[in-house]
C-alpha cells in the first residue's frame, strides 16, 4: 500500500449543499438518460429517501434516480463520474447503520425497479435475481421445489438481496448455514467508470482474486450490483426447537458453550434476557417463562432421525447446565411460537419505549456473562434501559438501548452507551459489527478496532475500484483525521494497554 | 487421524506463549528481508513446506521461508476457532484439532504431508467435503499479513460474524501470495461428524451426474462424492440415525456396497492428497475444471474424475488447452492447468481484460514494488 490517497475525504461532508446551478446541470444530465418520472428532485418526492431504518441520521439528497435497466445504471454512473457527483445505491432502505444515508450534493441510485427473479434452476439449485428482489421472495419462489435461500435477516420480508450483498447480512440460522458471503455464487456489477464486471460464476469457485468476498459487505462503496446468483439449499424435512429457562444469565451463556463443546452445531441458538421476554410476551403470547433471567431457543433441523437424535443431546446438555425448565416444540405452530418473540423483539422494544437504538457487536461466546454485567453498569451510568437479544450461537449481540428521540440528551446518552458497548466488544476480542455494517453509525468505533495502517489498506482497496471516491463516500471506513479527532486508542486484538486495570 | 496423547496437549498449550514470543523475532527478520527486497525491487518467492511448488504460473525470486513462523497462537474449541502462525504444518493443526474431536471441515490437501497453514490459505485449495460445507475461504475468519513496507496488518478476527471493513482476509485466500505475506490465520473449526459411512456402486458418468444433482436438492447428509472408472462413491456424515437412513436407502435403491470404514478413510484421503492412481505424475496433463454441477462435459477427450457433486472435474488430457478452456467457459465455469502440460499456454483460466485491470490495480495498491510472488498467478501480476 504505497501512495495513500484518502478518497473519502473529498466527499466526507454529507451536508454540503450544491449550488442551484449545479443541481440544474446534474438533473438535466440525468434526464437525458432516464425518463422524467425516474428522476426525482423536488423535496416532496425525495422525502422517502432521506434516511434508512437508522432514522436518527437524515439528509435530503440532491436527486434520486430510479433506473429500470443496467444500461441506464451504466449511464448514470458515467454521468456522475464526469460531473464528480457522489452516488449512494439504495435497496429497500432497511439498513440499521445508515448505509444508504444520502449526500446533500449527491444522487441516490434506487434499485427498487430491479425486482425480478430472472431464473430459478431447481436442478442446479441456484437462482439468478435482480438486486431489488426481497430476501424472502427468493425462498418463496424456491419453496415449490423444496429449496430455500438460507440467510434470513429478521427484516427478510422487506430487505432486498442487493442490500444483503452490501451488508453481508446474516440472520438467526447463520451458525449452521453461513452468511450472505457463503451463499452467493456470482455478482454482476457496474463500476463507477461504467464498466460491467462479472464476479464469480455459477461454479463453486472462479479464477483470480476472491472479489466476490471483497464486494460482499462492501456497503456499496466499490461497485453497484445489478444481478446476483444465489445458492439454494434443500429445505430441511423437519425443524424442532427447545425453549429453555435459566435463573442466571451466565449459566445460560455457559450452556451455549457446552452445546458447542458437545460437538453440536444447532440450526439456531438465540438468547433473550428477562427484560426482553417481559416486553415481548404480552405482544406475542409465546408462553415464555417470565420468571427466568434468560431463555435460550435452540433449534435442530434435518431428517426426522437426525432431529430426534440431536434434540436428545441438546436436552441432556441443557439439563446438565442447570436449566430450570424446558420445552421441546411438538409441532410447527409451537416452534414458530417459540420464535415469534425473538423475531418481534425489535417491534416490542418500540412498544415499551418511544425509540430504541439497536447495536450489533460480536464477542467470543465465553465473554457473554461479563458483557451483560457491563451493560447493566452502563444502564445505570447512562440512565437508560437496555433489552438484550443475542444470536448466542455466534456471539452476535443486539442490545436494544431504549431512549426518547424527542429528548436530545437522551439520544446523546444512547449514542455514548452504544459506543461503549462496541468498544468493549473490541476489547473482548470481537468486532463492532456482526451483520449490520458500519454505515455512518459506527465510523468512530472503527478507529478502535483498526490501526491507521489497516484503515489505509481499506482506502487502498477503495482506490483500486473508485479512485475519485464517489461511491457511497463517507461510509464504512473512517478517515484518519476523524480517528485522530475521536481520540480513542486502537485496541490491538483485544489487548488493551494496561489490561490489568479494571474497566467497568 | 491419530488421536494424540494428553502429553501432546500440554506441549501445545505451553507453546502458545512461546509461539507468540518467537513470532516477534521471526517477523522482525522477515520484515528486514521484505524491506531489502522492496528497496531493490527484487522478487521474493514465499514458500512454506513446498508441497505446492508445482502449482501456479511461475515461481521465481529469492526464497522467503515461512516455516520458522510456526505455532498455535490460540485455540478455543468451544469458540470454534484456531489462530495459527502461517508456517505451522497443516498436519500439526489437524492433530491438535483431532484431540478435541474437531477438524478443518474443508479438508485441504497436504500433498505429501509438507503443507503449511499459510500455504493452505494462499492456495485456497479445498478437499472432498467442499461441496457440502464450503471452501477454505468460507472458514477464514481473519488473516494477519505483512505488506511490502514491512507493516503488520490484521483483518477479520476470531469471531464468526464480522462485517467491519472490507473482507481483506478472504481476498488473501487463493491469491497465491501475490498481495503480501500471510503471517497468521484464524480459521473456523467444526466438530467431527458423529457418524460417517461410504457407499459405492457402478454407474456411468452421465447417470452419476444425474443422481448427484437430484440428491443435491434433497435433505441427504452427503459430505463427499467421487465418480471415476465407472463407479460412484458417496460419503454420508452427520447424526448416526441420518447416516444409517441414507445408507439403507442407497443399499435398497442402488444395490450399493457399504465400504468398510478403514478402506473408506483411505479412499477419501487418497483422493484428497492426489495419491489415487488417476492423479499419478506420469501421463497427460492434469486439468482442474470448476463448473456448475449439472454441466455435461463428457465429450472432452481424456479421462475424467468427478468430485463435489459434479462441480469439480479432474481431466487427464493432452487436448488443446484452448479447447478445454472453451468447454469449461461454455459450461459456465473455468479450467486450470493443475499439473504438467504446457505451462507456457497459461495455468490459471485467463481473466477478461477489465477484471485483469482491476487485479493489477489491487496488486499495485498492496504491493507497489511488485516483490511478492510476481507471476505466480498470472504473468505480469
Amino acid at each position: 500500500m504505497n501512495t495513500v490517497i484518502d478518497p473519502a475525504v473529498r466527499h466526507a461532508d454529507f451536508r454540503a449543499q450544491p449550488d442551484p446551478s449545479r443541481l440544474a446541470a446534474v438533473v438535466e444530465r440525468l434526464r437525458k438518460i432516464l425518463p422524467a418520472h425516474s428522476v426525482l428532485f423536488r423535496d416532496e418526492d425525495k422525502r422517502p429517501y432521506e434516511c434508512d431504518a437508522l432514522s436518527a441520521f437524515r439528509q435530503m439528497p440532491m436527486a434520486v434516480v430510479l433506473p429500470d435497466t443496467e444500461a441506464q445504471v451504466v449511464e448514470v454512473l458515467k454521468a456522475c463520474r464526469e460531473l464528480d457527483v457522489p452516488v449512494v445505491a439504495r435497496g429497500a432502505g432497511t439498513s440499521l447503520s445508515g448505509g444508504s444515508m444520502p449526500h446533500a450534493s449527491g444522487v441516490v441510485l434506487s434499485l427498487a425497479r430491479f425486482n425480478r427473479i430472472l431464473e430459478l434452476d431447481p436442478y442446479a439449485r441456484s437462482a439468478r435475481v435482480q438486486p431489488g428482489v426481497r430476501n424472502l421472495a427468493i425462498s418463496e419462489a424456491a419453496a415449490p421445489h423444496a429449496l430455500y435461500y438460507a440467510p434470513d435477516p429478521s427484516s427478510q420480508i422487506a430487505c432486498s438481496i442487493g442490500g444483503n450483498i452490501a451488508e453481508n447480512s446474516g440472520g438467526v440460522h447463520c451458525l449452521k448455514y453461513g452468511l450472505t458471503v457463503h451463499n452467493v455464487l456470482r455478482l454482476r456489477v457496474v463500476t463507477i467508470d461504467g464498466e460491467v464486471l462479472e464476479i464469480g460464476n455459477a461454479a463453486l469457485d472462479s479464477p483470480g482474486f476472491d472479489l466476490l468476498a471483497l464486494l460482499i459487505g462492501s456497503e456499496g462503496m466499490l461497485a453497484v450490483v445489478t444481478e446476483i446468483t444465489v445458492k439454494l439449499l434443500p429445505r430441511p424435512q423437519l425443524a424442532r426447537a427447545v425453549l429453555a429457562s435459566f435463573d442466571d444469565i451466565v449459566k445460560a451463556g455457559d450452556a451455549v458453550a457446552a452445546i458447542i463443546a458437545e460437538g453440536i452445531i444447532p440450526a439456531g441458538m438465540e438468547m433473550m434476557d428477562r427484560k426482553t421476554t417481559a416486553a415481548v410476551e404480552p405482544f406475542v403470547r409465546a408462553g415464555y417463562d417470565l420468571e427466568a433471567e434468560a431463555i435460550l431457543i435452540v433449534e435442530s433441523d434435518g431428517t426426522p432421525e437426525e432431529v430426534e437424535e440431536e434434540i436428545a443431546r441438546i436436552d441432556a446438555v441443557l439439563q446438565r447446565c442447570g436449566c430450570t425448565a424446558q420445552r421441546v416444540s411438538q409441532n410447527e405452530a409451537e416452534r414458530l411460537a417459540f420464535w415469534s418473540g425473538r423475531k418481534n423483539a425489535f417491534p416490542a422494544a418500540g412498544r415499551i419505549s418511544p425509540d430504541y437504538y439497536c447495536m450489533d457487536g460480536t464477542i467470543p461466546r465465553k465473554m457473554l456473562g461479563r458483557m451483560l454485567q457491563a451493560i447493566g453498569e452502563m444502564e445505570r451510568k447512562y440512565q437508560l434501559g437496555c433489552m438484550n437479544v443475542f444470536h448466542a450461537g455466534d456471539g452476535n449481540l443486539h442490545p436494544l438501548i431504549l431512549f426518547d428521540a424527542n429528548d436530545p440528551d437522551s439520544w446523546h446518552r444512547a449514542e455514548l452507551f452504544g459506543a461503549d458497548i462496541l468498544e468493549l466488544c473490541v476489547e473482548y476480542g470481537g468486532t463492532v459489527t456482526g451483520e449490520h455494517g458500519i454505515g455512518v453509525e459506527k465510523l468512530s468505533s472503527m478507529c478502535v478496532q483498526f490501526s491507521p495502517e489497516e484503515l489505509k489498506a481499506f482506502f487502498a482497496v477503495k482506490t483500486a475500484f473508485d479512485s475519485q471516491g464517489l461511491l457511497n463516500p463517507g461510509k464504512g471506513v473512517p478517515t484518519l483525521a476523524r480517528c485522530a479527532e475521536y481520540g480513542k486508542m486502537h485496541v490491538h486484538r483485544g489487548q488493551l494497554p494496561f489490561s490489568n486495570l479494571p474497566r467497568f | 487421524m491419530n488421536i494424540q496423547t494428553p502429553a501432546h496437549t500440554a506441549a501445545v498449550a505451553s507453546s502458545t506463549q512461546a509461539a507468540s514470543a518467537l513470532a516477534a523475532d521471526v517477523l522482525q527478520s522477515l520484515r528486514s528481508t521484505i524491506l531489502r527486497a522492496a528497496a531493490d525491487r527484487a522478487p521474493l518467492r514465499i514458500r512454506g513446506g513446498g508441497s505446492k511448488d508445482f502449482l501456479g504460473q511461475s515461481f521465481e525470486g529469492a526464497l522467503l521461508d515461512t516455516r520458522p513462523l510456526a505455532g498455535i497462537l490460540s485455540y478455543e474449541p468451544t469458540e470454534l476457532f484456531i489462530t495459527v502462525l502461517a508456517g505451522t504444518p497443516l498436519a500439526h493443526v489437524e492433530a491438535v484439532l483431532a484431540e478435541r474431536g474437531q477438524m478443518l471441515a474443508f479438508e485441504p490437501p497436504s500433498f505429501h504431508g509438507a503443507a503449511t497453514i499459510g500455504g493452505v490459505v494462499a492456495a485456497g485449495l479445498s478437499g472432498p467435503r467442499r461441496a457440502s460445507v464450503g471452501a477454505v475461504r468460507d472458514f477464514v475468519l481473519g488473516v494477519g499479513c505483512m505488506d511490502a513496507q514491512g507493516r503488520e496488518l490484521q483483518f477479520g478476527g476470531e469471531v464468526m460474524k464480522n462485517v467491519a471493513g472490507y473482507d481483506v482476509s478472504r481476498l488473501m485466500c487463493g491469491a497465491m501470495g501475490i498481495l503480501g505475506l500471510i503471517t497468521q490465520v484464524s480459521l473456523k473449526v467444526l466438530p467431527r461428524p458423529a457418524a460417517e459411512a461410504s457407499i459405492m456402486f457402478d454407474c456411468d458418468a452421465a447417470e452419476a451426474l444425474q443422481l448427484l444433482n437430484t440428491w443435491g436438492g434433497q435433505p441427504l447428509p452427503i459430505s463427499a462424492s467421487v465418480h471415476g472408472s465407472g463407479s460412484l462413491v458417496v460419503r454420508f456424515s452427520g447424526a448416526r440415525a441420518a447416516v444409517e437412513a441414507a445408507l439403507s436407502r442407497m443399499m435398497r435403491d442402488h444395490a450399493a456396497q457399504h465400504i468398510p470404514d478403514s478402506a473408506a478413510a483411505q479412499l477419501w484421503a487418497d483422493l484428497r492428497e492426489h495419491r489415487a492412481a488417476f492423479f499419478s505424475e506420469a501421463g497427460p496433463a492434469l486439468w482442474r475444471l470448476s463448473v456448475p454441477s449439472p454441466a455435461p462435459l463428457g465429450s472432452l477427450p481424456g479421462e475424467q474424475c468427478m468430485e463435489w457433486g459434479g462441480a469439480l472435474r479432474w481431466l487427464r488430457s493432452d487436448a488443446d488447452p484452448a479447447a478445454i478452456r472453451r468447454a469449461a467457459a461454455a459450461a459456465g465455469g473455468s479450467a486450470m492447468l493443475f499439473r504438467g502440460g504446457d505451462r507456457e499456454a497459461g495455468v490459471f483460466h485467463p481473466l477478461p481484460a477489465p477484471l485483469l485491470a482491476l487485479h493489477r490495480r489491487l496488486k499495485q495498491q498492496f504491493d507497489a514494488p511488485g516483490i511478492f510472488n510476481p507471476g505466480r498467478m498470472y504473468r505480469d501480476l
